[in-house]
């Protein structure tokens, strides 16, 4: 693969993705008997008709899909089959959460960072568990992974009707956290805090990671072919398997983390709006590319925040969205088997190399070790 | 206690417990032919809606039936990406739970307005056995029930016979162990594979027509409520095998009816840890038992392209 291509390559897809996109929203806006002129105005202008939308809107939403996008990328490269961004997101926020309520807002960014932290290692503890079941018990981690999802949601929701609840114990939230103890913000005069930054210098540090050392290396190796990396190349599979995972979760964590002390700051159940299921289209559209992935959640962040505009300005109801997604995904891999059947029946006569499947390591769901 | 609140408890159990059974009984096939459909949860819920758009004019029953419709017609696009193309399941499966959450909400906005009023669709009252309802503390909690939990009481067996008892269900098995043996014996793991996943579709579609028919009596935006993910839960506990899907859908199902006999007997225990014991037991469960049972081995492998 030339360099240009490895640079247009994942712009192409984005632009194919942005297209298709709102190409979708188009057809299903038309057929619900909405006004697609009235309805894509108000996406615009919900994500991209400033700078301060821009900040405040598509790059505020982009934030937790990028955190989330990074984790499951980072898990797909390695084999496993991390769906449970969401709930390590969740832990993260209430770690979080529970970091900054007890330490004095006299801490400051201290504080902030102590909460960071704390989001940090609760999403990480959280992988551990999926990720121990999967190489001592040979657990599927998509089974676990889903069902830790929901016991991490009736914690949250247990905690924020216990003992984190605001102290009115009136709502099912926490109490707000101190202003000293929040992210500060990037740009003044929008919503955007120092979390997108730190993000996307996370999924820098994630490509030099994965593509110059040798622990992303065997990471790699792992994924493409864990019999292999094991034989052939001498890595401790299990080894990479666990520590992959617990970075998969501690990213998630963090994401969770920054969202309560960036955006919303306090803790409820329904913090993320689905964030962790979304992360997988992020990831999958920038072809698990941490830098692409950078694209790939400004994509689906402005779409998010598009959406909430259309609905508030042309009553287009917001789960439209969830179908735009949806069919993106599907098209993406649709497209992938249309570039699979034709890079195998050009290559030959072309002399060049077969492709690599790099994502379709994903899709070789490991098999538990036979007992 | 007295015997009334243990009825209780058991009726709130097995209402809890049959739709889940129905979509755990569907997703035993599809996963025992080697497809792990994360979808299901997508299945579900356009049975939701389908049951209550067509309830009014069909009946209760019909709709059932329509309910099914729908979540074949949304597998059958799973069934498209993730076994035609060869997609990765897990993927596919994601997308299309997004999928059917996405389009009901939209739908019932559309066809029912903006304000989601809340609408009613007839229900399936319950049909006593004659003698056997009257039994005590068993007797309406098993044998005074609606319509769709017989039907997931006669699928058991029948899922059993089938999987056990038919050559087709032993070329079904040996296509979610080994789909190349199979295919060597003569099976066609594909074909196999496309219509145990529309079965399990099926299913899936009827137990969200069983939530709204048999029980809710109307539609919420998400009112599947992650019982496709429990579906799932429910089959690995059961050990891929529909007897243990029987099992493991009534402690699930006795797990959320626990919260209400707590209420019965004033006890102040949160709803959210009655609501998470059966995950944790699930995942403890499968640690254990990882020695002696295991998923099929073929699930969610996905073949070589290029052949």
């Amino acid at each position: 693969m030339t360099r240009t291509h490895a640079v247009t390559r994942p712009l192409l897809d984005l632009l194919l993705a942005g297209v298709l996109a709102v190409a979708v929203l188009s057809a299903l806006l038309a057929i619900s008997g909405y006004s697609v002129r009235d309805a894509l105005s108000a996406l615009w202008q919900g994500a991209f008709s400033s700078w301060s939308v821009i900040a405040s809107g598509t790059l505020l939403r982009a934030t937790p899909l990028l955190f989330t996008g990074l984790a499951v990328a980072v898990a797909f490269r390695a084999g496993i089959l991390n769906i449970g961004a969401e709930g390590q997101l969740l832990l993260g926020a209430t770690a979080a959460t529970a970091m900054a309520i007890a330490v004095p807002a006299s801490f400051g960014l201290i504080g902030t960072m102590l909460a960071l932290c704390a989001g940090l290692i609760a999403g990480g503890a959280w992988a551990f568990v999926p990720a121990l079941l999967k190489v001592r018990f040979g657990v599927l981690e998509v089974i676990s992974t889903i069902m830790l999802n929901v016991v991490a949601l009736n914690v949250t929701g247990l905690l924020v009707r216990g003992p984190l609840q605001e102290p009115t114990r009136t709502f099912p939230q926490s109490p707000l956290i101190e202003q000293a103890l929040r992210l500060p913000r990037l740009m003044t005069g929008t919503r955007l805090h120092i979390g997108f930054a730190l993000a996307v210098l996370l999924a820098i540090g994630m490509a030099w990671f994965l593509h110059a050392t040798a622990s992303g290396f065997r990471l790699r190796m792992t994924g493409a072919n864990s019999r292999a990396a094991s034989s052939a190349g001498g890595v401790d599979v299990t080894r990479v398997t666990v520590l992959a995972f617990v970075l998969s979760g501690a990213l998630a964590g963090l994401g969770g983390a920054v969202e309560v002390t960036g955006v919303t700051y306090a803790l409820y159940e329904n913090l993320s709006p689905g964030y962790g299921f979304t992360a997988i289209a992020v990831a999958l559209l920038a072809r698990l590319n941490p830098i692409a992935a950078v694209g790939s959640a400004i994509v689906f962040g402005a779409l998010e925040a598009g959406a909430s505009a259309m609905q508030r300005e042309a009553h287009v109801p917001a789960g439209m969205v969830g179908v735009v997604e949806a069919c993106v995904i599907l098209m993406l891999l649709a497209s992938e088997w249309v570039g699979e059947r034709l890079a195998s029946t050009t290559s030959w006569n072309r002399g060049a190399p077969p492709r690599t499947p790099e994502p379709s390591s994903v899709s070789a769901a490991p098999t538990p070790p036979s007992p | 206690m007295t015997a009334a609140p243990l009825a209780d408890f058991l009726d709130a159990s097995i209402r809890s417990a049959t739709p889940l059974l129905i979509a755990a009984l569907g997703e035993t096939i599809a996963e025992r032919s080697g497809v792990i459909n994360v979808g299901l949860e997508g299945a579900i819920i356009v049975g939701c809606l389908a049951g209550l758009a067509t309830a009014s004019t069909l009946g209760p029953a019909p709709a059932l039936l329509a309910a099914a419709a729908a979540g074949v017609a949304i597998t059958a696009v799973f069934a498209l990406v993730a076994i035609g193309l060869v997609a990765d399941q897990i993927i596919t499966g994601t997308a299309i739970t997004m999928l059917g959450l996405g389009i009901t909400s939209t739908l019932y906005r559309v066809i029912y307005g903006d304000s989601g009023a809340a609408l009613s669709a007839p229900t399936l009252g319950p049909i006593g056995i004659p003698l056997l309802k009257d039994l005590p503390i068993l007797g309406r909690p098993l044998f005074q029930q609606p319509l769709p939990t017989y039907v997931a009481f006669l699928l058991v067996p029948t899922v059993w016979w089938w999987l056990y008892r038919t050559h087709a269900g032993l070329a079904l098995r040996a296509t979610g162990e080994n789909p190349a043996a199979a295919r060597a014996a003569g099976a066609r793991p594909r074909r196999i594979q496309l219509w145990a996943t529309l079965f399990g579709g099926a299913c899936g579609g009827l137990a969200g027509g069983t939530l709204v028919l048999a029980q809710v009596g109307t539609f919420a935006e998400g009112m599947s409520a992650g019982r496709g993910f429990i579906a799932i839960a429910i089959v690995a506990l059961g050990r891929w095998h529909p007897v243990g899907a029987l099992m493991a859908a009534l402690l699930f199902g006795m797990a959320s009816a626990l919260q209400f006999l707590g209420q019965a007997l004033g006890l102040t225990i949160p709803y959210q840890i009655f609501l998470a014991i059966p995950y944790v037991l699930t995942l403890t469960a499968l640690g254990i038992a990882s020695g002696r049972y295991r998923a099929p081995a073929a699930l969610g492998v996905r073949p070589n392209v290029a052949a």
